[in-house]
């Protein structure tokens, strides 16, 4: 019976201590991240970069255009190409009403070889890229637009010329498996920008691929 | 009463091993990667007094990370009261045929945990409010204080000053 009883504490501390959920992560402390680039509502620069088929592209380029979806994307990274697909989807679904994929890789090219302007035609090519896939050259636009990794989506809105920020953040909420996404924020944030109305979810986070 | 013995020892049995995670370098093997969605990932964290914990977000894939490992790996090992926990963002279907081998190769001592969490919109505000996914990103905590650093650490000098910065 004290066998039973000196069992029974034990369990109990044990059991305790195995439920003893820390709260390491709750809260948002302070961090020294610094916040560079655009916000909602900032109007982004136009550009001039070069596409696959080595013609320059700019964003008033595309005069019929109601807005953009910038991507930032590249080659190698898995998280990139887990999206590929559903990019080359987007571009399908939302280019004829106005809105056109516009992609950019903001590597540069000497950090890895995967992402040379040669592999960018090569890749394009092999997933039939129907949008540009522009090299961000000595990389002078990712930092303004204060992207920090791919794939990072911007949609941008025309509004009197300019090209306003309505959307930041990632393609939808799960990179893995396309079936089991439950929220498509760009697809979402598009829609009711068509239909005269403000994007509800405004910005998102992801893990994504730092860019060199 | 049999019977109930049994039971406490199951239930012992069980506690243990829900611990097993958190503290076993002695016996942590490369192979022994568990995978965890955020919320197992949170829940097995460990808090014990007098540590601090250095928790890296890293990956195979992300060449910053796997520069500034070795740092993290030194650390664990020349402290005793420092324990790193490498928190692995790999795909999950590349688990047996990249990370483990990756482990395997270079020797990794510390833990290494999988997280296989896709809804990441949900859990990174969790981890910091002001991170945007972007790896390496490192996260130290002790029970009185905690600090997120979403860069790479330069030197094992610089992550060293930073630790024993919050431990005081």
């Amino acid at each position: 019976m004290k066998t039973l009883k000196i069992l029974t504490i034990v369990a109990i501390i044990i059991a305790a201590s195995a439920f003893a959920v820390n709260n390491v992560f709750e809260g948002g402390e302070a961090s020294n991240s610094s916040v560079d680039g655009y916000g909602i509502g900032d109007v982004a620069t136009d550009f001039s970069l070069k596409n696959i088929d080595g013609k320059m592209v700019s964003l008033s380029d595309y005069e019929d255009a109601e807005g953009f979806i910038v991507i930032f994307t590249t080659n190698h990274c898995p998280y990139a190409k887990a999206y590929e697909d559903r990019i080359v989807a987007l571009d399908k679904k939302y280019k004829s009403k106005g809105y056109p994929v516009i992609a950019i890789n903001p590597n540069n090219p000497d950090k890895n070889e995967q992402d040379s302007f040669e592999n960018m035609q090569l890749r394009a090519k092999q997933k039939g890229f129907t949008f540009p896939y522009l090299l961000d050259e000595g990389q002078k636009i990712y930092p303004v637009y204060g992207a920090t990794k791919t794939p990072h989506v911007y949609i941008l809105q025309k509004e009197d010329e300019e090209n306003v920020v309505r959307y930041i953040g990632a393609i939808d909420d799960n990179y893995q498996d396309v079936n089991a996404v439950k929220e498509k924020f760009v697809e979402n944030a598009v829609d009711e920008l068509l239909a005269g109305e403000e994007v509800s979810v405004k910005t998102t986070k992801a893990i994504g691929c730092g860019i060199k | 009463m049999k019977k109930l013995f049994l039971l406490f020892i199951g239930i012992i049995f069980l506690g243990c091993k829900e611990h097993n995670n958190s503290k076993s370098e002695e016996t942590f093997q490369a192979e022994k990667v568990p995978t965890y969605n955020f919320e197992e990932f949170e829940k097995q964290l460990p808090k014990e007094e007098n540590k601090t914990y250095v928790v890296n977000f890293w990956a195979t894939w992300c060449a910053p990370c796997v520069e500034e490992l070795p740092i993290f790996t030194e650390l664990d090992s020349k402290n005793e009261n420092i324990e790193v926990i490498l928190v692995s963002l790999d795909l999950p279907k590349l688990k047996d045929s990249q990370l483990i081998p990756f482990i395997k190769k270079n020797k990794i001592s510390s833990q290494v945990i999988l997280l296989d969490d896709p809804y990441s919109n949900v859990w990174i505000p969790k981890v910091n409010k002001d991170w945007d996914g972007a790896i390496p990103a490192t996260l130290v905590y002790n029970t009185k204080n905690r600090k997120f650093y979403p860069h790479k650490f330069e030197s094992y000098q610089e992550l060293l000053d930073e630790v024993q910065t919050l431990k005081k």
